[in-house]
């Protein structure tokens, strides 16, 4: 998979978090039950689950902001629970859902917290915001000194995002960062993100509740359930192979799309050209078309095969009944 | 007041103009001074209920039984023990102040959001710059209306202490309930309200620079 790539490649800064066995009770409820698992460096590894399943509390004592009752967490090796947790949440970037910016100051200032919390010189300071702020499709000058009342809900959410990355911290932690904005403009923040965290190879740790929005951003998914953790596998596998009925249900009946919105043309195996004279009416398919969007024009089109093209080059004929057998055969990809 | 006698005798105006200068001067200081006091007091107590939760309703508690005392009945009560002094004065002033700034500081720290809170813990802010940096500039607007509404009631109050000795305009409403003397009676009931009416124009004013963010568009 392509994206799996781009993670390698940007590896060179996360960190790499392991939870060993941790467990959070409140008196007698267990909020949280002996979870592990391990977030590779430098990819995104997303918690979903139903809600009281635990994956906020669960992402919340990455950072110590709940403390675990019992269990480790480790972050390149280091317990953060034998740290400072004052030092330990400077290097660890954040970002929630309802942002959270300080309305007192200005965005400029904003993205600047971490940076002027750990001392770092002016002038590196503001090189560093206005950077961020180019990265997010802001022009420095016009959007430093505005107040946070003056942005957009869209907007807020990506300084939010700038300000938990400004310190170039190895680990992130977001809880339904894009939840409060609208469609259109959450899956504009999603693929900026993607980018923004390739680019500077971040290990995430993203809790959400949205399936959709785990297999698009996740390298790796946790479905938790009742503080438990149920299946721990990348999205295709995910949905190939859900782990047991809760799983299937909670990725939907639909999973076979959702997997094939994850493999593209390019990537599937194409029956050599057949003359485009002898293929009335079939659809031109670029490899880098998701074979879910490749299967709705297929199927507009009423044609049982789609001319597969990159630029004028004619790679060959995919068909229907071979996505059929992908779709049948349930063998990650 | 005398029958023919013009309600305000401009040429006693001119001629005691500087002891009004200083009446006005006196009437300030008090007001300063008990305001000032006041919020030391209150900030102080408000620290503590916020740190131990349950220990705010005492605390509202007791200000507002002071609160509730009358003036007169105060002062009166106060003089034994620190006789006709400036100290008097402003024991009970300060105490008028408190409850209400103590529940402006209170309310105004409780009333920042939660998330912008969680964000600051979760960045890495200690206890203590979460305070200083985020809570205290966040409630300055609810602090401020509470610092406006302390003023105006101890530059009210200020008149009554005229019967201690103190006053500022007081001493001219007395001077003129004493002698039937309107002109010294409107001296010091409007200075009275001018004072406070400045003094609140004044406070918006520092209100708006402290907190530009309220006003930016």
């Amino acid at each position: 998979m392509p994206r799996c790539h781009a993670g390698a490649m940007a590896a060179r800064r996360g960190a790499t978090v392991e939870l060993r066995e941790v467990t959070k009770r409140y008196g007698e409820t267990v909020a949280v039950d002996r979870l592990s698992f391990t977030a590779p460096a430098g990819r995104i590894c997303v918690l979903i689950g139903p809600s009281g399943c635990g994956k906020t509390t669960s992402l919340r004592m990455v950072n110590r902001l709940i403390e675990p009752t019992s269990g480790e967490i480790l972050i390149d090796g280091h317990n953060v629970l034998q740290e400072d947790p004052t030092e330990l949440r400077r290097r660890i970037g954040y970002a929630i859902q309802q942002v959270g910016l300080f309305p007192h100051r200005t965005i400029g200032q904003n993205v600047a917290t971490v940076p002027e919390l750990l001392g770092w010189p002016a002038a590196r300071i503001r090189a560093r915001v206005d950077e961020l702020l180019s990265l997010i499709g802001f022009e420095p000058a016009r959007m430093r000194d505005r107040y946070p009342a003056q942005l957009s809900g869209g907007e807020r959410q990506r300084v939010g995002v700038a300000r938990a990355m400004a310190a170039e911290p190895p680990v992130m932690l977001m809880d339904e960062p894009f939840a409060a904005v609208d469609p259109i403009v959450r899956e504009r923040l999603q693929n900026e993100f993607l980018q923004l965290q390739r680019a500077q190879g971040i290990t995430v740790i993203f809790v959400t509740h949205d399936i959709d929005e785990a297999i698009k951003l996740g390298d790796r998914i946790a479905i938790m359930r009742a503080g438990r953790l149920v299946q721990y596998a990348p999205p295709a596998e995910l949905l190939a192979h859900p782990a047991d009925d809760f799983v299937a249900r909670f990725v939907g009946s639909d999973r076979g799309l959702k997997r094939l919105a994850l493999l593209t043309v390019g990537g599937a195996e194409l029956d050599p050209p057949v003359d485009p004279s002898r293929l009335g009416g079939a659809p031109v398919l670029s490899p880098a078309m998701t074979l879910r969007d490749a299967l709705s024009q297929m199927l507009a089109s009423e044609a049982q095969v789609g001319m597969v093209r990159d630029g004028d080059n004619y790679l060959g004929v995919l068909t229907l009944s071979h996505i059929g057998r992908l779709l049948r055969s349930e063998q990650p990809t | 007041m005398t029958a023919g006698e013009p309600l305000i005798r401009w040429d006693w105006l001119a001629s005691h103009a500087g002891e009004i200068g200083q009446r006005v001067g006196q009437h300030l200081e008090l007001t300063v001074i008990a305001v000032t006091a006041g919020l030391v007091i209150s900030f102080g107590l408000s620290l503590v209920a916020l740190r131990i939760p349950r220990l705010y309703g005492p605390i509202t508690w007791t200000t507002g039984i002071l609160y509730t005392i009358p003036s007169l009945a105060l002062f009166a009560l106060l003089v034994p023990y620190t006789g006709l002094s400036l100290l008097t004065a402003e024991i009970g002033l300060v105490s008028y102040t408190l409850l209400i700034l103590i529940r402006n500081i209170v309310a105004g720290v409780r009333g920042v959001p939660e998330e912008v809170r969680d964000a600051a813990r979760g960045m890495g802010y200690t206890d203590r710059q979460i305070l200083w940096r985020v809570e205290l500039p966040l409630a300055l607007a609810v602090i401020f209306a509470g610092i406006r509404v302390a003023t105006i009631t101890t530059i009210g109050l200020v008149t009554v202490t005229a019967l201690i000795g103190e006053g500022g305009m007081g001493y001219f409403i007395t001077l003129g309930i004493q002698l039937f003397f309107s002109t010294a009676l409107i001296v010091g009931a409007l200075g009275s309200v001018l004072l406070a009416m400045l003094a609140d124009a004044s406070l918006v004013l520092v209100q708006r620079a402290l907190t530009p963010w309220t006003h930016a568009r």
